[in-house]
């Protein structure tokens, strides 16, 4: 699943996964982001929010994208280099508009049961950025930089 | 996601613990509110002590609740929201609707 860095590379850690379209599929997801932060020094916090995000951006994917139909995948491809956490994840549905999604904080909107999942990846990681993936569903990239925290020892800052 | 129930007075404390997230414990929550109400208890504190993750649904979950139990007339509260589970609910700013208090006692109290 992942790949250890090569000995003649900078130490980098990436892995790729497909799941079929089932919400319980989002704890192998979860997993494996675990497994990389763990082996990439990413700490708690860090890993807390990264790992809240990878849960949003799958679910999203099984249900508005794939509609859970467990003949459609996701895939997963995940990045940790240079002190950068990138995340993608791609769906087969039909693709959506981000910018149709209203503001989860408007007051008008505070009760809704629903909306809030790309607030909260937009929250937690730096970046995120849709867009169409290769077969027509939709891919959204999220990054998050791992600046060092005040505690850690051996920062530079 | 694990749950206890257990009333004081006529107050139903749902304790939760785990994961409150999509296709599991966020089903599971709106189960026990809505047997709270066939219950005959409108007056709701549910403690989140034990939760270690809730995600959108999770949360999209107790605000629906919330809406349910204030049509009926009754009343829900939040107790013992761990920081990070207080940092999802501040950034939606659901922390704005939700009575939200520290401690069972402060909770039980709150409905008096």
């Amino acid at each position: 699943m992942a790949t250890p860095p090569s000995m003649d590379e900078p130490p980098s850690l990436h892995a790729h996964l497909v799941l079929t379209s089932r919400f319980e599929n989002i704890e192998i997801a979860e997993r494996a982001l675990v497994d990389l932060c763990d082996r990439s020094g990413c700490d708690g916090d860090h890993r807390y929010w990264i790992v809240t995000a990878l849960r949003e951006a799958v679910a999203n994917a099984i249900r508005h994208g794939n509609r859970q139909d467990p003949s459609r995948s996701v895939r997963i491809d995940y990045t940790i280099a240079d002190c950068v956490v990138t995340i993608r994840v791609e769906d087969e549905g039909a693709g959506f508009d981000p910018a149709q999604v209203p503001d989860p904080t408007d007051p008008a909107n505070l009760l809704r049961p629903c909306g809030r999942g790309i607030f909260y990846m937009r929250q937690f990681m730096n970046q995120v950025e849709f867009s169409r993936a290769p077969g027509g569903g939709t891919a959204v990239e999220m990054v998050r930089r791992l600046e060092p925290q005040t505690r850690s020892p051996g920062d530079e800052e | 996601m694990k749950s206890e129930i257990r009333d004081v007075d006529e107050v139903r404390i749902i304790e939760l613990s785990g994961k409150i997230t999509i296709g599991s414990g966020d089903v599971k929550i709106r189960e026990l509110v809505d047997k709270a109400l066939a219950d005959g208890q409108s007056k709701i504190l549910l403690d989140l002590g034990g939760v270690t993750a809730i995600d959108s649904s999770g949360i999209g979950e107790m605000v629906a609740c919330y809406t349910t139990v204030t049509k009926r007339g009754g009343q829900l509260k939040l107790i013992r929201l761990s920081p990070k589970i207080n940092d999802i609910l501040q950034v939606t700013q659901l922390i704005t609707v939700f009575d939200v208090l520290d401690t069972v006692q402060e909770g039980l109290a709150a409905f008096k």
